[in-house]
């Protein structure tokens, strides 16, 4: 193997093979440390070499005995050592058979243990990133804006919190679960808009974060096939995602819905996409916020143009995610939809409505939709000084451009 | 494991409660304090007496200096504990979650240090 191919065999194994190895050795850290080691060894042992029929059974197999083998020369353990390298032999001879369903369930473990909510929620996020996806603690830095030192820290307190407090290694029961699967979709949904929608630096788009959720998503629906909440989530994270490669230009600059290429939309990922909002809304129960946004996601994705969109049922979409999920970023998409069914009058009203309340303070959106309504409106000078507060809100590199770019054609119309 | 579930309200608001006829919590917390001693998780606790009654001491140049008062002034003050055998943080949750002052003040849910030796 090339040393590539045996850096994307980690990438893929890593999450599962550290969820079932948590479960053998009963500590996250040691986990972790052994699975290094196991990375270590299969770097020398595989390169030149064909890859091992199961490269995950292999990984958990040496790291289990390097687990075994720190044990028995860790001191501190001396008391109880004989009787925990007991369990973890016991456990992986009951363990060879491999099942998936084992392992389906391990990495069901793993994940609702990252997600648990005795963890604030970034710390959610950042943990799940680690464990799961197996980012590196440098990647998830950049994405929280933090230093590498700091998120480490953060990481460790997390994992001794875990040990510490004893947070349970497994999935909550069937009265918990439902409570503990919403924590779980709020962090797939956290990773994804991130990447969906880097806050700040460079770029825009951070496509590894983006298809790192669409990863956990599609994980979680496997692990859990009758959860319509995990469809509706995950139908929405691919017809947004269906629609990146018409977001920006090749030089970075963001390119806005009513001036997107159609035709460079992914219209295979849009139709998978549309199949699963479909089972999502026709399932019993009232249809969950991930669904409906997807619900309005998929009119995006169908419509033929911009003006040809089914406004009047996405603006009635966004009025039933204002029942159910109230939030000032919901009420400017509504104002936005309305704008295209009733004028911008109408919408413009409503964001002043919004504004008034205080919602969003030091956020661009709400000054990006007002300043592109009163240009619509030919309130020239409004919509300039408009563009101009969204612009210094962002510390995105490509919305300033784009604000700089309409402040310069409104001059031009001048 | 070891939990100590502290039970932090407002000492006036509960006051009131307690002076309200009808209004009080000690059956409710009776009830609770008996369900957990039947299900083997009740380890020990108390109620406390106001902090208007704390005295907080500390140790200064070998003087002993003590101050009128609770350690901190806040808005919900401490106002009595259990001590709980749990299986893991979870069930302990689901225990101080059935505190009747957890409706309406906040239960703090801490590990108990544990000595490997």
């Amino acid at each position: 193997m090339t040393p590539e191919a045996i850096d994307k065999v980690f990438r893929n194994e890593a999450g599962r093979a550290l969820a079932t190895l948590i479960r053998l050795v009963g500590d996250f850290d040691l986990a972790e440390d052994v699975l290094q080691d196991a990375f270590a060894a299969a770097l020398l042992k595989w390169r030149g070499l064909e890859a091992p029929a199961n490269p995950r059974a292999w990984l958990v197999n040496v790291a289990r005995n390097k687990a075994i083998d720190r044990i028995r020369r860790n001191s501190s353990f001396r008391d109880k050592q004989q009787e925990i390298v007991h369990a973890i032999e016991r456990d992986a001879a009951s363990d060879d058979t491999d099942a998936p369903a084992d392992l389906d369930d391990d990495m069901l473990r793993l994940i609702c243990t990252c997600c648990h909510p005795a963890f604030a929620p970034e710390v959610q996020v950042a943990l799940t990133l680690r464990t799961v996806c197996g980012l590196t603690t440098a990647e998830i830095a950049r994405a929280f804006l933090a230093t590498e030192d700091a998120m480490a820290q953060r990481l460790v307190r997390a994992k001794q919190k875990i040990r510490l407090a004893g947070i349970p290694y497994e999935v909550p029961g069937r009265e918990a679960l439902d409570e503990r699967l919403r924590g779980v979709l709020t962090v797939i949904y956290l990773v994804f808009t991130e990447g969906y929608l880097a806050t700040s630096g460079p770029e825009l788009i951070r496509q590894d974060f983006a298809r790192e959720a669409i990863r956990l998503g599609r994980l979680l629906l496997a692990l859990m096939p009758e959860a319509r909440d995990i469809k509706g989530l995950l139908a929405l994270m691919l017809l947004h995602d269906a629609r990146r490669p018409g977001r920006t230009t090749a030089s970075g600059d963001i390119v806005l819905l009513e001036e997107q290429d159609r035709s460079t939309w992914n219209r295979e990922q849009i139709a998978e996409g549309l199949a699963l909002v479909e089972q999502a809304l026709s399932a019993k129960g009232r249809p969950q916020p991930y669904t409906v946004q997807a619900a309005i996601a998929a009119l995006h994705a169908q419509a033929p143009s911009y003006e040809q969109t089914d406004w009047r049922q996405i603006a009635g979409l966004y009025e039933v995610l204002l029942r159910i999920a109230p939030s000032p970023v919901i009420e400017l998409n509504h104002a936005a939809a309305v704008a295209m069914v009733d004028g911008a009058a109408r919408a413009l009203a409503l964001v002043d409505s919004l504004a008034a309340r205080g919602g969003l303070k030091q956020y661009d959106l709400l000054p990006a939709v007002r300043a592109d309504l009163l240009r619509r409106l030919d309130r020239r000078e409004e919509a300039r000084a408009a563009y101009r507060m969204a612009s210094e809100a962002t510390q995105l590199a490509p919305l300033k451009r784009l604000y700089a770019r309409r402040l310069a054609e409104l001059d031009a119309q001048a | 494991m070891q939990y100590l579930l502290m039970i932090y309200q407002n000492e006036a608001e509960y006051a009131k409660i307690e002076a309200t006829p009808g209004q009080t919590m000690s059956p409710e917390y009776q009830a609770f304090t008996q369900s957990i001693i039947s299900s083997g998780n009740y380890k020990g606790g108390d109620r406390l007496q106001p902090t208007t009654t704390a005295t907080t001491v500390r140790v200064r140049d070998g003087k002993i200096l003590t101050t009128d008062g609770p350690f901190a002034e806040t808005r919900e003050q401490l106002g009595g504990y259990y001590l709980i055998e749990a299986k893991n943080l979870d069930e302990a949750i689901g225990i101080a979650a059935r505190i009747p002052s957890a409706r309406l003040g906040s239960i703090e849910v801490r590990p108990i240090w544990q000595y490997d030796h």
